[in-house]
């Protein structure tokens, strides 16, 4: 067993040190390590999207990164997306538009139109599309998780 | 008559449908925020002290004896606590038992688990392994050895019915309408259903159309993969956490499978990443359990792969099919016969049966013959699959229809309209319909805006089909606690998938008249209530539903005995309106009765229900497609689906539900198919390969809600959730026809398969007009 090493991040805004072996990815990192299971293992090779999380303002699968790639990064994950205990405007249009179903894609969905909306703050229908066309969920149809994300641009606008 | 709604015009009025206050409005669920927030706890989020991880170990081979199993490496590995093989189960009985959706061998349940002697399919489960950590656990899988005797692998139902087919499983003798063959055979049972005089229907026929189909093997496609966690202990006391459509299912297959009572068994259902069926059988559960026993009663948690998920789990058949049907010189149907073949993978149970009832269920027939064939492959075990085999045979079916309007000059609502089946028509069975919508969701999509549209544009086309799914009823249970704030906890046992915690609470709501706030529903275990059978069948807002409507009528009445006796009055003198108990001058409101009638005595309700009566849904679809003819690509342009829904409860949800399976039906219809070699390796086990659609792929999914009320359901509840995936494929290969001027015979009508047949097309148009080049 490869020897753990350590490794110092800004995780939601907040210094972390945690400890991991070399092969482990972020996505395990941070769910097996650091306790933060809201980002979702759907398939472990970058095709579902339900593990996204933005790295130095750039949206990735952790499931692709290794977790010692983020020393001396900023990783944002679901978990930091509401502040100060007010839902983020996404997860509450996500909650009125009903985009959820079963919600095991649900916050990487959130964490990929965040940065979205982060890059583009008036994103047409087409834009939303091909943005999201990373996550994959199959429950929706998408349709109200797109409506979810153009209602929230509509009213930042 | 029927209320429609179209989806995009806003709230719906709240205090007005029908006189309704809860239902028909659009509350956010109570599980919504721990789902946005990443709070949830799905199956693979379990953690405790001292957990193991579980690795399994899968066959490389579609078709072998297993010689021998060598563990030994794997167990000298540091960090391995136990290596498990079918030889740690039980010996299983060769014995038939219903413990979920369907009977089920339990020898062939137990094999599935861990093959026994024979492997059966690419993934099929061989061993086990339980370790420190996951990676530790995969790589001591990887040192087990197995001694395999490769044998020709049966991956069609064309090999399988082969009179020198290799046999898969020695013991199996076809059951044909009860009577029992002599010989070894793949073919597992057949049956026929039949009405009229089929030849004096094809006979009087003015027109009749004979076509096959092929349509290849698919997968529900949930995005959380399958995962469980055992706890056991030394004193036999067993809890399971998982991922399931059903927690007492997943408790009777387990007890089986290991041969312990029930009482020793709790199940937990975690959140639920999807299921669409595919969530109902076991898989890693039993085998977590004797990790656990092996590794000194240490918890186990095993987390499938994504490949594991596609090549072991799942998928629902791939089938041959032929429809024939005659028509009159008025378009009235004469005559019909079908004949499904559905592989059921690796053991009996494809749902050739229900498939069977879909068939014809849309038109009224006189004369009719239903074939069907269950038939078995080198493929892993089929699932159910929403509205299981009903996609498959309503896209044979709704093609031909579609080319006999077509021949006849007739517009094809309009035929769908002249032979469509209403109440006190008969399914292919012989089931007597009650007060059904199948005529109403045709007329919802004639009168539409998107059906009286003009479509322009070359390589562009229409398509419309119907379709017909039974749901059901099912066995629910559910208890109700009064607080003494006037609020309500509701405790049921169904897994909650896409909202059915709020559209149950509703309907307890109101049945009280309170607030959607004033109920707290939760999903309990399987100690908690009594047994509650899967979320599946499109029965969970129908049955649990109806228990929740008891509970609420249960606890009103015992408030107004309580408060009949403090006031000294006759309980039939008290009364409940607007939220408020009166008898004569006393009134009180109800947030204050709930702590008045509990000063003495707790307040509880409980309710077990089995209703027998539910609504069948049926539903009609229009998409329009544009093909590129370069690489043969569909493009979906626009797509609505009118569905009758009986009574929606919670519209947004219902929306969801209808907008969800035309999107998986869009994936079955143009792109989704399991890809093996000659050897019978899966190809395509990633969702790379195995191609969903992407938001990308899809347009908004417009609805209209038919609202055609079920007679038997105090608020008009049909189930919702499986029709809408039943004429997805038929319409889409409706539009291809119009858009390109072929009639594809197979699914997917991927961008290979339709360029394939239309190149095929223009060459056989060459031969015919010689010369005009």
């Amino acid at each position: 067993m490869a020897k753990k090493i350590a490794v110092e991040t800004t995780l939601n805004g907040e210094e972390t040190i945690f400890l991991c072996e070399p092969r482990q990815t972020l996505l395990e990192a941070l769910r097996d390590n650091l306790g933060l299971i809201g980002s979702k293992e759907g398939c472990g090779n970058g095709n579902c999207g339900a593990c996204n999380v933005i790295l130095d303002g750039v949206l990735v699968n952790s499931c692709l990164v290794l977790a010692p790639e983020v020393e001396g990064r900023s990783v944002v994950t679901i978990e930091g997306i509401a502040e100060d205990g007010q839902l983020h405007p996404l997860q509450q249009k996500f909650l009125e538009h009903a985009s959820l179903q079963c919600g095991i894609c649900t916050p990487g969905f959130i964490v990929s139109a965040k940065a979205l909306l982060d890059d583009n703050a008036d994103p047409s229908e087409h834009d939303v599309r091909l943005w999201l066309a990373g996550n994959l969920c199959r429950c929706t149809g998408y349709d109200k998780i797109v409506r979810a994300v153009l209602d929230v641009a509509e009213n930042d606008a | 008559m029927a209320a429609t709604k179209q989806n995009g015009t806003g709230k719906l009025s709240a205090n007005g449908q029908n006189g309704y206050k809860v239902i028909g409005t659009r509350p956010v669920r109570p599980d919504g925020v721990d789902k946005v927030t990443g709070r949830a706890i799905y199956a693979a989020d379990v953690q405790m002290t001292g957990l193991l991880h579980g690795f399994v170990l899968r066959s490389p081979h579609a078709h072998a004896h297993i010689r021998s199993i060598d563990t030994s490496k794997a167990e000298a590995l540091p960090g391995v606590r136990a290596v498990v093989t079918a030889a740690d189960l039980p010996e299983a009985e060769d014995k038939v038992e219903d413990l979920g959706e369907g009977a089920i061998n339990l020898k062939y349940l137990s094999d599935n688990v861990l093959a026994n002697e024979k492997v059966l399919y690419h993934g099929h489960a061989v061993a086990a392994v339980a370790a420190t950590t996951p990676h530790i656990a995969e790589e001591a899988a990887g040192l087990i050895e197995v001694d395999y005797e490769l044998l020709p692998p049966v991956m069609t139902v064309d090999d399988a019915l082969a009179d020198d087919a290799p046999i898969l499983l020695e013991t199996l003798r076809t059951d044909s309408m009860g009577e029992i063959g002599a010989e070894q055979t793949n073919l597992a049972s057949f049956f026929r259903h039949q009405r009229g005089d089929l030849d004096a229907g094809f006979d009087s026929a003015h027109l009749v159309v004979d076509r096959t189909y092929r349509t290849e093997t698919v997968h529900q496609g949930y995005i959380e993969p399958h995962a469980a966690t055992a706890s056991y202990s030394a004193d036999g006391q067993i809890i399971i956490w998982t991922s399931t459509q059903g927690s007492f299912a997943v408790r009777g297959q387990v007890c089986e499978i290991l041969k312990i009572p029930v009482s020793r068994l709790k199940v937990v259902p975690t959140e639920i990443g999807g299921g669409f069926g595919g969530k109902i059988n076991v898989y890693v559960e039993p085998v977590a359990v004797i990790l656990s026993q092996k590794a000194g009663y240490e918890p186990v948690k095993i987390v499938m792969s994504r490949a594991d998920v596609l090549a072991a789990t799942g998928p629902t058949s791939g089938s041959n099919i032929r429809v024939k049907i005659g028509v009159d010189a008025d378009g009235k149907i004469s005559a019909a016969l079908a004949e499904l073949y559905y592989e059921a993978g690796a053991y009996p149970g494809s749902p050739v049966g229900a498939a069977a009832n879909v068939s014809l269920a849309p038109y009224a027939i006189d004369n009719l013959q239903v074939d069907g064939y269950d038939i078995i492959v080198n493929r892993p075990r089929s699932a159910a699959y929403r509205a299981p085999g009903g996609t498959n045979v309503a896209f044979a079916v709704e093609s031909v229809v579609d080319e006999l309007a077509e021949k006849l000059g007739i517009d094809p609502a309009q035929f769908r309209i002249l032979n469509g089946a209403k109440e006190n028509d008969r399914r292919p069975d012989g089931l007597q319909y009650a007060r059904i919508g199948q005529i109403e969701t045709v007329e919802a999509i004639r009168d539409s805006e998107h059906y009286q549209s003009p479509l322009e544009g070359n390589y562009r086309g229409r398509g419309i089909a119907s379709g017909y799914w039974n749901n059901w009823g099912g066995q629910s249970s559910a208890t109700a606690v009064l607080n003494p704030d006037g609020t309500v906890n509701l405790n049921e046992a169904s897994t909650d998938i896409g909202g059915t915690r709020a559209s149950i609470a509703m309907q307890l709501a109101e049945a009280m008249d309170i607030e959607y706030e004033q109920v707290k529903a939760r999903v309990v275990d399987t100690d908690t209530v009594s047994y509650n059978d899967v979320t599946g069948g499109s029965r969970t807002t129908f049955a649990p539903g109806l228990a929740a409507y008891n509970l609420g009528r249960q606890l009103l009445e015992e408030m107004k005995s309580r408060l009949a006796d403090q006031w000294d009055v006759a309980a039939a003198d008290v009364t409940y309106e607007d939220g408020t108990f009166s008898a004569g001058s006393e009134s009180v409101p109800f947030v204050e009765a709930a702590g008045l009638v509990q000063r003495e005595e707790p307040l509880m309700a409980s309710s077990t229900v089995h209703p027998q009566d539910f609504g069948p849904g049926f539903s009609t679809q229009c998409v329009d497609i544009e093909v590129d003819p370069d690489t043969g690509k569909i493009t979906i342009l626009r797509y609505t689906i009118a569905q009758d829904v009986g009574k929606a409860i919670h519209p947004s949800y219902v929306e969801g539900q209808m907008q969800g399976g035309v999107a998986q039906g869009i994936g079955w219809a143009i792109n989704e198919e399991y890809i093996y070699d000659d050897e019978g390796h899966l190809l395509n086990a990633s969702l790379l390969d195995y191609r969903m659609p992407t938001s990308l792929d899809l347009p908004m999914i417009e609805t209209i809600l038919v609202e055609v009320p079920h007679p038997a359901h105090p608020y008009g509840v049909r189930g919702v959730g499986e029709v809408n995936i039943v004429p997805p494929a038929g319409a889409v290969a409706n539009a291809v026809y119009q858009a390109t001027g072929v009639r594809m015979d197979k699914l997917p009508i991927s961008p290979a398969n339709l360029l394939e047949a239309m190149w095929a097309k223009e060459a056989e148009e060459a031969e015919l007009v010689p010369g005009d080049d």
